[in-house]
């Protein structure tokens, strides 16, 4: 919080903006004003239009109609250089960083200096002296796959910093940070401020919110629900409220069941990782039927090759048997026809087939039973029909069954994976940060499809970094750090201090 | 002032209707002969002169048109073979010394001889396809093997079989069964041709003349069985997810090293099937050059059809065309242009199905 005076002046005013994609108003009249040395922050679900408005700045999109004025002045971007030269940044989810190059060269790329040689030396000086300005610490000289994310979002910020950037746009920077590297881009957020930049920052959530943003404004399909107003003192409820139109309720009805069977027994698993080194080591656990089995952990600690691992997709020493049945260094067909379901953690590199059709998607997982197959063939009348009926009952937004998966926003995709995977009636399912990058209302729905499943006695295996997420739909959470299970607790005597000193590695309670 | 309209390209956001990719793929080609025609007239030539005979050249008459389809019978099943593997994400170009093994191991089959050829002709061109099939098969597993087991890059091992296989065919001919010194075997006993229309001259004098045989009907047989593979069966469900997203098919359960092996058998067969049709129905004897880049045009046809087994048939013919009228005209290279000019139109016109493109009035402001 900067407090700033209500006279500061405006860094960008844009003034009834409208922008029509073919059916959609993406942006319909929509108002938006940065101060200078302001933190504002943009709110909206997933296909609102923030994404829309802010390529209008960037200079991506022409607006319909509608003026931007930048310091005073009014402008029309006709691609994004101009956006650039009025000292417009935009740093991206998803990070536009060279993996084997270093970040002094990741900074350069792409601008008229240094033209042939390359005087590494001399700019690693130059970045330095920029970093130690905006307190951004990152090694110029280390090359971007050695980083952590945190760090690799530090170059893209630098980058746009080099480039003269005075109005920065930050979409959804925190999706991809574990908790204390959010802490340290809110400091970083600070920082900049303080030295007359001004950031506009895209977020879903109402307490990063809260912590550094001056003003607010909310998004809903494509109009303002609400126009720099004061982000204090709102509560979550009426936050939400404001994104999707109606009321959300954030407590999950969770029904008491007593557990069943053991469905899930891990013992001893240990396996490596992509480049062989250790990644899990001697975990074991066991989840019974109707019970949600929490893991929490910073990312990066082994949940990716432990769920590899118990899904069949990765060789393993040790053991998995679901129901008895050994599936450890078996064919990820053998889990599946154990009642294995799996919601993976990338629903796009490997949870879908982006090219093709929302029927062959779903029919990923039973295209050889019937009644889609019989024999050698598909009979693709009941596959389409099987589709359809699965995008009626879980409200999967999209023109026909037939349209390509890549064309779905993500909530619409993570829907048509549970779909798929639920509809087999799983003994199993393991899920993997099942609400990461969602929009509220979406969140809602897939955190209540979970615990139906749980009542209908599935056992769960739910991986995630939203620690509220695992404590109130777990039953049992354990804590991974360095691919051990560090602790384990009823979710009930859980306590947030302790779980997350575990995540840190500061305390280990085996039990 | 500035010019008023632009041209915007607009993301598609709806699917699109299922008449554009014929429609493009069309344009794409009347665009590719305006391009040469102007190529032509720049030369001094008389594009319209050029085309008539072209045209005359190759569906002039029966029996030309015969000659098309003769040419094209190879292609339509090099083309599908490619189209079965592309589908996958296989790059095979290995089909020319697919279909070298194909034509060598039809010919064992009369050369050793496997059987008498006192046999009956159905029985021996029946053992003459299955061993090119075979041959095929055998020599697609060998890359499709390296791939899958020990990750070996198939565009490579693919190439690179194509000059053991030309090399391997020359050895057995100049070595082995070498008709009195000439780098061919003897032609054939008549048991091993493939039945032509000609041979119905005696009784339809209208038949006299025209080589077609019944290969083609081979690669029509084969474009309805890839078509029931692709669209209709498991086995192609499951290609064409490897195909988008192999983590994906992973995920599902799908077993991809399995999947390789015998796409690229399939691959190799049907190119195999193509040797045998080639020695069998036109050269009668192994001999070298049985393939005048049969297995790269395949190539080329099979990304023109975008991978549609029927749309193979076609365009074969119209690449069959090309090399025929080649042979009539000078300079020979006019047809190479062509073809290439199409394929590069063809493939670029998917921008098109991608976009939408619409002329759009410059904003007033941007006029001012």
């Amino acid at each position: 919080m900067t407090n700033l005076p209500e006279n500061t002046p405006y860094a960008v005013e844009m003034q009834d903006i409208v922008i029509r994609f073919p059916g959609v108003l993406a942006n319909d009249h929509v108002n938006f004003t940065l101060r200078k040395g302001e933190i504002h922050a943009l709110l909206g679900e997933n296909g609102a239009g923030k994404s829309t408005l802010m390529n209008v700045l960037s200079g991506m999109y022409q607006p319909e109609s509608g003026t931007i004025r930048i310091n005073g002045e009014p402008v029309s971007f006709r691609s994004p250089k101009g956006a650039i030269a009025s000292g417009i940044g935009m740093v991206h989810q998803h990070f536009m960083l060279v993996p084997t190059l270093t970040v002094t060269e990741n900074i350069l790329l792409g601008l008229n200096e240094p033209k042939f040689i390359m005087k590494l030396a001399t700019y690693d000086k130059k970045i330095q002296k920029l970093q130690e300005t905006f307190g951004l610490k990152v090694d110029p000289t280390a090359k971007i796959w050695q980083l952590s994310v945190g760090e690799q979002q530090r170059v893209e910020i630098l980058k746009t910093l080099y480039r003269g950037a005075e109005i920065l746009i930050l979409d959804e920077p925190t999706a991809v940070l574990a908790p204390q590297e959010i802490d340290e881009l809110m400091e970083t957020m600070r920082t900049l401020v303080s030295q007359g930049k001004s950031i506009i920052f895209i977020s879903h959530k109402l307490n990063e919110v809260q912590a550094v943003a001056d003003r607010l404004t909310v998004l809903r399909k494509g109009k303002a629900t609400a126009e720099g107003i004061d982000p204090q003192g709102l509560t979550r409820t009426q936050l939400a409220e404001l994104m999707v139109g109606r009321k959300v309720i954030f407590q999950v009805e969770k029904v008491e069941r007593e557990p069943g069977e053991v469905v899930l027994e891990v013992e001893n698993l240990s396996t490596t990782n992509n480049r062989g080194l250790p990644a899990v080591r001697n975990v074991s656990f066991q989840i019974q039927e109707g019970e949600i089995f929490g893991i929490a952990g910073i990312a990066g600690n082994g949940q990716s090759e432990l769920v590899e691992a118990v899904t069949g997709l990765r060789p393993i020493e040790g053991s998995v048997r679901i129901n008895g049945t050994e599936v450890g260094n078996c064919s990820p067909q053998k889990s599946i026809r154990c009642g294995l379901a799996h919601i993976p953690e990338d629903r796009t590199g490997m949870g879908t087939a982006p090219n093709l059709s929302i029927t062959k998607n779903i029919i990923m997982k039973n295209y050889a039973q019937d009644p889609i197959s019989n024999g050698w063939r598909i009979d693709y009348l009941a596959a389409h029909d099987h589709a359809a009926e699965l995008k009626e009952v879980y409200d999967i937004q999209a023109p026909t069954v037939e349209t390509m998966a890549r064309k779905l926003s993500g909530g619409n995709l993570q829907k048509l994976i549970l779909a798929r995977e639920i509809s087999g009636d799983p003994k199993l399912i393991v899920a993997m940060q099942p609400t990461r990058g969602l929009d509220v209302g979406a969140i809602e729905g897939i955190q209540r499809l979970l615990l139906e499943q749980r009542q209908k006695g599935a056992a769960i295996l739910l991986i995630s970094e939203e620690l509220e997420e695992l404590l109130m739909l777990s039953d049992r959470i354990a804590v991974i750090f360095d691919g051990e299970l560090v602790g384990e607790m009823a979710a009930s005597q859980a306590d947030l201090n302790q779980i997350g000193m575990m995540m840190t590695g500061a305390l280990r309670s085996d039990g | 002032m500035k010019f008023p309209y632009k041209i915007k390209f607009e993301s598609r956001t709806n699917d699109v209707p299922k008449w554009l990719p014929l429609a493009t793929s069309l344009g794409a080609v009347v665009v590719a002969f305006i391009i040469s025609g102007i190529v032509l007239w720049l030369i001094g030539g008389n594009p319209f002169q050029v085309y008539r005979y072209f045209f005359t050249a190759s569906f002039g008459s029966w029996g030309a048109f015969s000659d098309i389809l003769v040419k094209a019978t190879p292609l339509i099943l090099i083309g599908l073979g490619c189209s079965v593997a592309f589908k996958m994400n296989i790059l095979n170009i290995g089909a020319e010394g697919q279909f070298y093994i194909g034509a060598f191991f039809a010919s064992m089959v009369v050369l050793v001889p496997i059987i008498p050829l006192d046999s009956p002709k159905w029985l021996v061109l029946t053992l003459m396809a299955l061993m090119g099939i075979l041959g095929g098969a055998l020599y697609g597993f060998i890359p499709g093997f390296l791939k899958a087991v020990f990750n070996v890059n198939e565009i490579i091992t693919t190439l690179m079989l194509n000059y053991i296989a030309i090399f391997w065919n020359n050895y057995w001919i100049f070595g082995k069964y070498s008709d009195a010194g000439f780098q061919m075997t003897p032609t054939f006993d008549k048991v091993a041709w493939l039945p032509r229309l000609a041979d119905l001259a005696k009784d339809y004098p209208f038949f006299s003349g025209i080589t077609l045989h019944l290969g083609v009907v081979f690669g029509l047989v084969a474009a309805v069985l890839i078509w029931v593979i692709l669209k209709r069966s498991r086995w192609g469900y499951e290609i064409a997810l490897i195909g988008d997203n192999p983590k994906a098919a992973n995920y599902a359960g799908i077993n991809i090293k399995k999947n390789i092996i015998l796409v690229m058998m399939l691959s190799g067969a049907l190119a195999g099937l193509a040797g045998m049709s080639e020695v069998t129905g036109v050269v009668h004897r192994l001999q070298e050059r049985i393939s005048t880049n049969y297995g790269f045009s395949g190539v080329i046809v099979a990304w023109l059809a975008k991978l549609n087994p029927f749309a193979v048939i076609p365009v074969a013919i119209l690449f069959g065309a090309l090399i025929v009228a080649g042979r009539e005209i000078q300079p020979s290279g006019l047809s190479f242009m062509i073809q290439g000019t199409i394929l590069f139109l063809v493939i670029s016109s998917d921008v098109f199905l991608r976009y939408k493109v619409r002329i759009v009035r410059t904003h007033q402001e941007e006029m001012a």
